[in-house]
């Protein structure tokens, strides 16, 4: 999971297959950053206010799509969530761990 | 790290010590404040006191017992005075002999036998001066790098824990790997959601299946609880700091421990084995992850925060790392090594490894953590059974 950061960027994709960066700095909305995404050099609105250390989608993700940081599995969508938006508690929701549904589903193998 | 022999203790079971601690150990609760009145009379003593040792039965009694005798034995403990009321479950002579079998003296009295707290305290204080003046006469030796035994643990997670301080962590959990040296990594419930990436790197089969195994077994528990583990665990304070979920979590946890196979999945306190990659299984909270590591022999604990922590433990040093610059500026009375250059671009990953596992090198050869200086022993025995 080693990446080389780069000086000054706004925002970290940790993997190409991500739906969201992580912002490095307080994005205000209105705001136009810049960070790597695939080898590319990207642009994005920012759409709402994310803290630092906050996600940001970096694509459009619609509901009950598996959100993707590290290129792995972080949850799972529970609203569509915007290009540009913040992605946290209220949006996406942890798969495992979830003894507050009857039927938890059974750990997943590399999903 | 061109040096790789620093001064330390060596033990007369072939272990070595990086500290030289007078371990002054309750074997149940009740005994805990005669251990506080005899480690106050005695400078240079560490106590341990905690809730346990009493109506406790099965594995549960058990844990109990390893985490003590662990605790004692390990080699940064150079004698031991254990304090027992006389009627408790653990048995006061066994712990003794246990902790003796590594060969540095070890001592017990009873409160009931002695006769009440006021003669108990000055019968501890006498025998503890005298064990401590002879471990002043110890004389250091050197002590090869690849003896080291590290503990790699995150806790008051933030985002710049999984992006950052953890993979330089892994840096240096592989630097001390190639040195020769063991690195454990703890938290059960911190790997649900990526158990998957770190049973591909497990030595073999039989060790995947063991690491599958725990993970369902922690996660059944959490399910029988009834409730969602978020809230729980990641904490508010993880929430607060940008992590959705407990998967997210996970996957910024796994890369403090480098990148070397997993050769055992160990027990919570069992002891860790020298050379190469282990996992204990543990909880994830902090005090009782570490204090299982240092039950199982490690030297020192290598300790991630993005929120920030003050946290110690009472016979391993813990190295307090960080890669968030504000925490870092609210609270580097606590933290040993700053990081946080890696998101700013002004480090790279092999440095910030490099500046942990310089860290690490000088703690072992006798440099105080900010935990050790602020007098940080934190020390707590994970429970796994009822109260009788």
């Amino acid at each position: 999971m080693g990446k080389a950061w780069e000086s000054g960027a706004d925002a970290i994709v940790m993997d190409d297959r991500d739906h969201v960066a992580t912002a490095l700095r307080e994005l205000s909305p209105g705001l136009t950053i810049t960070f790597k995404h695939a080898g590319e050099t990207v642009q994005l609105e920012v759409m709402e206010a994310i803290a630092f250390g906050h996600k940001i989608a970096v694509a459009a993700i619609e509901v009950g799509v598996h959100v993707r940081k590290y290129g792995e599995v972080i949850g799972r969508a529970t609203a569509v969530i915007p290009k540009g938006c913040h992605v946290h508690v209220h949006n996406i929701e942890g798969i495992r761990g979830r003894g507050d549904q009857a039927a938890a589903p059974a750990a997943a193998k590399g999903e | 790290m061109t040096v790789k022999t620093f001064k330390g203790y060596a033990r007369e079971n072939g272990d070595f010590g990086i500290r030289n601690h007078l371990l002054i150990i309750p074997t149940v609760i009740c005994s805990n404040q005669v251990v506080n009145r005899i480690a106050q009379l005695v400078p240079d003593s560490v106590a341990i006191p905690h809730q346990h040792g009493c109506s406790q039965i099965g594995a549960d009694k058990d844990r109990t017992f390893d985490v003590l005798a662990g605790t004692g034995m390990n080699p940064n403990v150079g004698a031991v005075l254990i304090v027992s009321l006389g009627c408790e479950v653990v048995d006061p002579q066994q712990l003794a002999e246990t902790i003796r079998a590594t060969g540095k003296p070890v001592e017990f009295f009873d409160i009931q036998n002695v006769g009440g707290s006021v003669k108990a305290i000055q019968h501890g204080a006498e025998i503890a001066r005298r064990l401590r003046a002879e471990l002043d006469r110890t004389k250091m030796v050197d002590v090869p790098y690849s003896a080291l035994r590290v503990g790699v643990k995150c806790g008051g997670s933030d985002a710049t824990s999984g992006l950052a301080s953890n993979p330089a962590l892994g840096v240096a959990a592989d630097t001390v790997i190639g040195e020769g040296g063991s690195i454990v990594i703890g938290e059960t419930t911190e790997i649900i959601g990526a158990e998957h990436i770190l049973a591909e790197r497990c030595q073999d089969e039989n060790v995947s299946a063991k690491l599958y195994e725990i993970v369902h077994r922690f996660e059944r528990e959490v399910e029988k609880v009834g409730a969602d583990m978020r809230g729980g665990n990641p904490s508010p304070g993880n929430i607060a700091g940008g992590l959705s979920t407990i998967e997210e979590k996970s996957l910024g946890c796994i890369s403090k421990c480098g990148t070397a196979p997993i050769r055992a999945v160990i027990e919570y306190a069992e002891q860790i084995p020298n050379g190469g990659l282990y996992f204990m299984d543990s909880p994830g909270n902090d005090i009782e992850c570490v204090s299982g590591m240092a039950a199982g022999g490690a030297h020192i604990v290598c300790f991630t925060t993005g929120r920030g922590t003050p946290t110690g433990a009472a016979v391993s040093p813990v190295i307090k790392i960080t890669a968030n610059q504000r925490m870092y500026d609210r609270m580097s009375d606590n933290m040993d090594v700053n990081v946080s250059g890696l998101l700013t671009g002004e480090l790279d990953l092999a440095e910030a490894g490099a500046l942990i596992g310089n860290e690490i090198f000088e703690v072992a050869a006798g440099k105080l953590t900010k935990a050790e200086i602020l007098g940080h022993q934190e020390f707590s025995i994970n429970r796994i059974g009822p109260s009788l």
